[in-house]
């Protein structure tokens, strides 16, 4: 059976859709997980998509954070199951604590939506497992609050654990450290900013998203064999 | 009683804060060449009962804390202050 992902829509995600056309082309099967619901409907793995949850009202996630599936999606977490935060789904995780840091305006106050390099850093997490360190991808940005800030102590954290899971090799936004994504301590919950999901077809420009959303898909099907 | 409670949330010291950067930026053309250190932030107001003024406040910096503010990179005061009771119907 092939590993089944499930997607959660908050009132303004918008980037549903491709990330169930990109998992299904790779093989996966890709379900829509409504955000009113608390359970995950047994699915293998979680992927929080890009958009405007709750209108990003606040902050982008701050209200998202305390939609009743957040608690299913604490657990299955907590639990090591697989999760992928992209874009808005990168900013609720942070502010859930899932993980840590926040997305913060970027630099020049430009917004970006352009394509861009991205390095794999760290073959620890469930998106890039099997991924060789220092691959270089091409993949979409499409955001205003992308660019990554903590503090030195968790920077060092991060660094020190292997936890930076990809670096712009040209950093537009502004991300301390030319951070585009990092890990929990555990590898099972990732958090970027760039849209895999966009970039698993030739007719858009770039097959690179394949790369680590069938790392994540591979990783699924290895824990379901295991 | 019933409180009126203002919370100004701003980014932390040390955290780059583009907007106001950008302000700052404009103002010379304004003839404002003497200001300096714009940091832009955002103000809350709202009111709550509580049964003094103390708690008012600690209900009120929770409430900044776990969710207008984001503790990561912002920071938040609070202003508590008594809404008269007037026993005028």
């Amino acid at each position: 059976m092939a590993p089944r992902v499930g997607v959660v829509v908050f009132p303004g995600t918008n980037c549903e859709h491709d990330v169930v056309a990109a998992v299904a082309s790779l093989g996966g099967s890709a379900e829509l997980l409504w955000h009113g619901r608390d359970d995950l409907a047994g699915v293998d793995a979680v992927v929080l998509p890009g958009g405007f949850a709750h209108g990003d009202y606040l902050r982008p996630g701050a209200l998202a954070r305390f939609s009743p599936v957040m608690a299913a999606v604490e657990r299955f977490c907590a639990d090591g199951g697989p999760v992928v935060g992209i874009c808005n789904g990168f900013q609720v995780l942070c502010e859930a604590g899932l993980l840590p840091g926040a997305l913060q305006r970027n630099r020049h106050l430009r917004f970006l939506c352009t394509t861009v390099g991205v390095r794999v850093e760290s073959e620890r997490s469930v998106l890039t497992r099997g991924v060789a360190v220092g691959t270089e991808l091409r993949v979409p940005i499409n955001h205003f609050l992308g660019s990554y800030v903590c503090d030195p102590a968790t920077l060092a954290e991060l660094r020190g654990e292997d936890r930076v899971v990809l670096r712009y090799t040209e950093n537009l936004n502004g991300s301390v450290d030319d951070i585009a994504g990092v890990a929990n301590a555990a590898g099972n919950v990732v958090g970027l900013m760039p849209h895999p999901e966009r970039a698993v077809s030739d007719l858009v420009g770039s097959t690179d998203g394949a790369v680590l959303l069938g790392a994540l898909l591979d990783a699924v099907a290895g824990a379901r064999a295991a | 009683m019933r409180f009126a409670a203002r919370v100004e949330v701003r980014l932390r010291p040390g955290i780059a804060d583009p907007e106001g950067a950008t302000i700052e930026r404009a103002l010379p053309a304004l003839g404002f060449d003497e200001v300096a250190d714009v940091r832009a932030g955002r103000s809350f107001r709202f009111e709550l009962e509580a049964a003094d003024e103390a708690t008012a406040r600690r209900r009120a910096e929770e409430l900044a804390h776990r969710l207008l503010a984001n503790p990561v990179i912002e920071e938040s005061t609070v202003e508590i202050e008594a809404l008269a009771t007037g026993g005028a119907g």
